[in-house]
């Protein structure tokens, strides 16, 4: 996993709540067997003006002026600031994957659904919590001053900005130690391997009924 | 926004006294932890995962790259579901992307000998309608799936949930997951629905009260009058679509109706073995002083049939009343969210909802695929026909299995005299991954669980309904109240 420890860029913001991840990252593109390449598809059927698939040549597409990811001032943004519930929906991972491939690594929201929010901490991809008055206060600055840029120090978990506004946030100890550390969390979880052969023994001492049920014949 | 039937009950503290009993929930995360450590970061064990086509390919490449193998493959069970056709008589999958990915699934589960139900194989089927169904789900169990919703199996007393393709990675590679353990809340459905009014419409209207992220960071347990009433159909329902209030889990108690759906199933446990598991199984229901963080009640007998109007399970109405207008919204942010979804669902607002005429007609999904959900919809189409408007009314059964008992009661029948298409199973127009899709503009009443923008298709405009609603909408060509079917 890439590790989070601080990061500079351009703040964008897409100001709806409930942003659920068909609309992240559309079906047609979950055919894919791989984790890379999703980045031209994020927010796919709001960033074009006519549907895609695997197989579309995407500089190409015609893409749609109104949609505010595709104005000139925030091309390059790495920081989206957005509304409650961001993430609801599907737990596909491509959401967080299309997310990184497009060159983003911090999403700011009052809240996220927890499946998007975990999928995001296991990619490098870090979630920000702000109250809703903040995140709104943020959404206005950002759309008065182009250029709008974010300071993300994560070991201290504050934000700054160039006018000399401070936010901090709130991030469970464990997930803010795994991203600043960019760790794999199977192999942590493997440290215990004797611990869950041992609780596996007892389980199936317990429960046999729940063991030797599957495999091919 | 129409009256609220949801009264809070109670909004306990998250302190929990030592002397206070358990809830299930707790009793099923206690059962399975391994390990919890100082910061309650806890180390999961996973009794089954179920997998599908669509989240495992770059799970198994990741653990390949690792060097690691399934840690447990007896405790595996997968099956091709989202990007399955439906057609009739297919040998094989048309679109080349497609069939790749379902390929990738069967040498995937070649490799590590793993039990997969292919293509073509009667028990093939939606995952979350196969789990069940062969009793790879059991009372008890944790059980895990690269799908939101694996909340459907909590119906069992199981405590599942939906996880990405990296915690699917990290349960094929150590049966456990990390994970914070989630709130307890509780939804007492009380009272008895009228008929006509089922499982979908006391959840749509319980996602309608408490919102699409009601039950974020919750556990639901679902529990009343109107649960122990229910079939296990029926609370499969229900907890499937705990998702779409955000809740990770959704959970209902042991009981006997329970018990008696889990006998006989093929990987049910039988004879004395059975006898021991049913022993433990009644002990899975939440003490009677257990404390809930949160709590809401629905009164279920005031109830009409529901019908979504917008692009959130949340935005939703009495299938009697209109659809909402912005400016009745409570605040700023609402009214845009109402203006962009309405904009996006061609409607302006303050439109009947027995006015909207639909396109098509989906009868199918984890939701909505089971035999029950199908009986339910031949019997309002029994005698009645498509509308002329209905360019397609679609039945996709969810498993194999559905469809032989579906026929075996001539269910096929009453649907394709009636001018429906009848289908093989899979995952089909729920999320239009396979050639099942609504067109730019078209209107669809859907049994499934999300009317999210271009979920049904790119520019498609989802309603979502029980089946029994579906059925009287697709005779009548537009909303219809299914009791005035059923009087």
């Amino acid at each position: 996993m890439i590790p989070f420890i601080r990061h500079r860029g351009i703040v964008a913001p897409l100001d709806r709540s409930n942003i659920d991840t068909d609309v992240i990252i559309p079906k047609q593109y979950l055919k894919s067997v791989k984790r890379t390449g999703f980045g031209p598809n994020l927010f796919d059927s709001w960033r074009y003006l006519a549907p895609g698939d695997l197989e579309s040549d995407h500089s190409r597409r015609p893409r749609n002026p109104d949609f505010v990811l595709n104005q000139s001032r925030y091309q390059g943004a790495s920081i989206l600031v957005t509304g409650a519930n961001f993430g609801c929906g599907s737990s596909r991972e491509h959401a967080v994957w299309a997310f990184l491939d497009a060159g983003f690594r911090a999403v700011i929201a009052p809240s996220f659904a927890d499946i998007f929010d975990t999928n995001a901490a296991k990619n490098g991809l870090l979630t920000v919590r702000l109250p809703e008055d903040a995140v709104r206060t943020l959404v206005e600055e950002v759309e008065q001053t182009e250029g709008y840029q974010l300071d993300i120090d994560l070991p201290e978990q504050t934000m700054v900005a160039d006018s000399g506004a401070t936010w901090s946030f709130d991030i469970d100890p464990q997930r803010k130690r795994c991203l600043v550390e960019g760790l794999d969390d199977i192999a942590l979880t493997l440290h215990h391997a004797d611990q869950i052969r041992e609780f596996e023994a007892a389980r199936r001492a317990h429960a046999p009924w729940l063991f030797d049920r599957f495999g091919s014949p | 926004m129409p009256l609220s039937p949801i009264i809070d009950a109670h909004q306990a503290s998250n302190e929990k006294t030592i002397m206070s009993g358990r809830t299930l929930y707790d009793k099923l995360w206690d059962e399975h932890a391994v390990q919890t450590a100082e910061d309650g970061t806890t180390l999961l064990y996973i009794d089954c995962q179920l997998v599908h086509e669509v989240t495992s390919p770059q799970a198994f490449e990741g653990l390949r790259l690792a060097g690691r193998a399934p840690w447990r493959p007896d405790s595996i069970v997968a099956v091709a579901d989202h990007n399955v056709p439906t057609e009739p008589d297919l040998e094989e999958i048309p679109d080349a992307v497609s069939r790749h990915q379902v390929e990738v699934l069967d040498a995937n589960c070649a490799e590590y000998g793993l039990l997969e139900f292919p293509m073509g194989d009667p028990r093939q089927g939606i995952v979350h309608v196969i789990g069940p169904e062969q009793g790879i789900t059991l009372p008890g169990m944790t059980v895990v799936c690269g799908d939101s919703h694996t909340s459907t199996h909590g119906a069992l007393a199981t405590l599942a949930f939906g996880i990405g393709t990296s915690q699917v990675e990290h349960v094929l590679a150590t049966q456990c997951l990390p994970v914070r353990k989630p709130a307890n809340m509780l939804v007492r459905l009380e009272g008895r629905a009228a008929p006509g009014v089922g499982a979908k419409d006391l959840a749509l209207a319980l996602i309608g009260s408490i919102g699409a992220a009601g039950g974020t960071g919750c556990a639901i347990e679902f529990a009343g009058q109107a649960v122990e009433a229910m079939s296990m159909e029926a609370r499969m329902t229900l907890c499937n679509m705990a998702i779409e209030a955000g809740a990770r889990s959704g959970l209902v108690a042991v009981d006997d109706v329970t018990l008696e759906y889990v006998r006989g199933r093929t990987y049910a446990p039988e004879g004395a073995v059975l006898e021991e598991a049913e022993r433990r199984w009644r002990e899975l229901r939440s003490d009677g002083d257990a404390v809930f963080e949160r709590a809401v009640v629905l009164q279920t007998g005031e109830l009409a049939p529901q019908v979504t109007w917008g692009t959130s399970p949340e935005m939703v109405v009495p299938v009697d009343a209109a659809v909402p207008r912005p400016d009745e919204a409570e605040d700023s942010v609402r009214a845009d969210d109402m203006k962009a979804a309405l904009n996006y669902m061609g409607l302006k607002g303050g439109e009947t909802v027995t006015d909207l005429e639909l396109d098509r007609i989906f009868i199918g999904s984890c939701t909505n695929a089971r035999i029950e959900d199908l009986r339910e919809a031949a019997a309002v189409v029994r005698g009645r026909h498509c509308a002329d408007n209905i360019r397609q009314a679609l039945v996709v059964p969810g498993s194999g299995r559905v469809k032989a008992q579906a026929e075996s009661e001539g269910l096929d029948r009453i649907f394709t005299e009636a001018g429906f298409e009848w289908r093989e199973p899979g995952c089909s127009m729920c999320l239009a991954m396979n050639a099942d899709r609504l067109e730019p503009g078209e209107r669809c009443a859907a049994t499934s669980n999300r009317n999210f923008e271009g979920r049904q298709g790119e520019g498609g405009r989802t309603h979502l309904v029980s089946p029994a609603m579906a059925a009287a909408a697709a005779c009548a060509g537009h909303f219809v109240d299914v009791r005035e079917y059923l009087a």
